[in-house]
């Protein structure tokens, strides 16, 4: 079973929402709610996050994300009140981009450790206005790496039904996990780093378009080859 | 004179009896720089604190000190339920499971407490937090320890120094917690999780004091 997930919100409604993003995404990841307070007003309430951990756990471990300070600091209580704490990890992410990177590495199959790091390298989907393609430099500049491996460029027009949407944007995402380079995506003005779930999906890159591919760093042509891979298969997992 | 469980009990519920008296006091000072609810958390967290000890019949300090803790856990909403839960629980471990405390267990287990809520909220002195209150009343508690007080002269001196140190948070600017983000503006203000602190360590030495 994948790396269960629990939610920890002041809100009810926050709460609730990024659980019903994520089975989009998803959906065979357990994904538990603990927003709000018992009696229905703001705040964290403990017994609730303990329950959704309970809940989310399948044996594979749970990853929680949580909006605002208190939060952090229920979240923290509820794993330190484990049997055992080791089975449980609290993230320090942006809570919905680092929930959806999350999902999509749990939904991968990835390990606990793995799916925390997924949700902590999130930030926060930044879509950037670029333009034109990204120069050489511009791609040498983003990472140490890319100085001793030539950047590569690939094309192709989306095939499948809902072009780059939530699911296909992780699969893109987790079709990167474990190789050395950096991808962008490119569609018509904008750009987003591949791994940013969000970032992709703000794309709104639908059937038809086409889009551009750019990679830099040891692993570059893997990378792209599965991009590309992925996309030849109309983004079916 | 050492301090029993029944000695914890009874400071506990004076403590309590603070927090009801004082409520509406901790709704002011946190309606000025925080979100208003802190006098009703805290009343309506050891509300359930007292509840829970008319059930139980905790054998020691330390499960007097647990049973706090976890009461406060699952009826405090917002930062303060965390945050004085993992100070009472702290405190609990450090008493252990011996029948009485004396004035060096006793000032350990605050030392203990005021770990946990620095561990638990990464507040530093000066952030405008309960720890201006607590931090200076542990050392006062140790200070008076060493000399060889009971735990009443401890809490006495605990409770001296958590007011003094309350009071010392009004001209500070918040760095932690809700107030942090009015900036300038929370200075001026007495920081209700500090004054929570002295009320709570006045109550508990009140007790401690008459027996």
């Amino acid at each position: 079973m994948p790396v269960g997930l629990v939610i920890v919100s002041h809100s009810d409604a926050i709460s609730r929402g990024v659980v019903e993003l994520l089975g989009q995404l998803a959906p065979d990841v357990r994904v538990k709610s603990a927003g709000g307070m018992a009696g229905g007003g703001l705040g964290t309430d403990f017994e609730a996050t303990s329950a959704a951990l309970a809940d989310a756990e399948t044996g594979s471990g749970v990853v929680l994300l949580y909006d605002l300070g208190s939060a952090r600091m229920t979240a923290e209580l509820a794993v330190e009140s484990l049997a055992d704490p080791n089975t449980a990890v609290l993230a320090e992410a942006p809570l919905v981009e680092g929930a959806v990177a999350a999902a999509a590495s749990a939904q991968g199959g990835d390990d606990l450790r793995t799916v925390a790091d997924a949700a902590e390298r999130a930030t926060g989907g930044t879509v950037e206005e670029v333009g034109q393609p990204p120069t050489e430099d511009a791609v040498a500049d983003s990472g140490e790496s890319t100085v001793t491996s030539p950047r590569v460029h690939r094309e192709l027009v989306l095939e499948n039904e809902v072009g780059l949407h939530a699911r296909p944007a992780a699969l893109l995402a987790r079709a990167l996990t474990g190789l050395e380079a950096e991808v962008t995506v490119v569609a018509g003005e904008s750009s987003a780093d591949a791994r940013s779930v969000l970032g992709v999906m703000g794309l709104g890159a639908r059937k038809g378009n086409r889009i551009d591919l750019y990679a830099a760093g040891p692993d570059a042509e893997q990378a792209l080859r599965r991009v590309v891979e992925l996309a030849e298969r109309d983004f079916e997992g | 004179m050492p301090c029993t469980a029944r000695d914890a009990a009874a400071a506990v519920r004076r403590g309590a009896d603070a927090m009801a008296e004082h409520r509406d006091e901790l709704v002011e000072l946190d309606r000025a720089i925080g979100d208003g609810d802190h006098g009703e958390n805290m009343d309506r967290g050891f509300r359930a604190v007292v509840a829970q000890l008319d059930l139980a019949d905790p054998p020691t300090p330390g499960a007097v000190l647990k049973l706090v803790a976890t009461s406060l856990i699952s009826s405090v909403g917002g930062a303060s339920g965390p945050l004085f839960g993992t100070a009472f629980l702290r405190a609990a471990s450090s008493a252990g499971e011996v029948e009485e405390l004396d004035g060096a267990t006793l000032a350990a287990s605050l030392r203990a407490a005021v770990e946990g809520v620095v561990s638990r909220g990464k507040a530093e002195p000066e952030d405008k937090t309960m720890i201006d209150a607590l931090l200076p009343a542990v050392r006062a508690a140790e200070e008076r320890a060493t000399s060889g007080a009971d735990p009443a002269e401890v809490l006495a001196a605990a409770a001296e120094a958590a007011t003094t140190g309350a009071r010392s948070t009004v001209p500070l600017i918040a760095r932690k917690g809700r107030a942090s983000y009015l900036g300038d503006r929370s200075a001026g203000h007495l920081d209700p999780g500090a004054r929570s602190v002295a009320l709570l360590l006045a109550a508990f030495a009140d007790v401690t004091g008459v027996e």
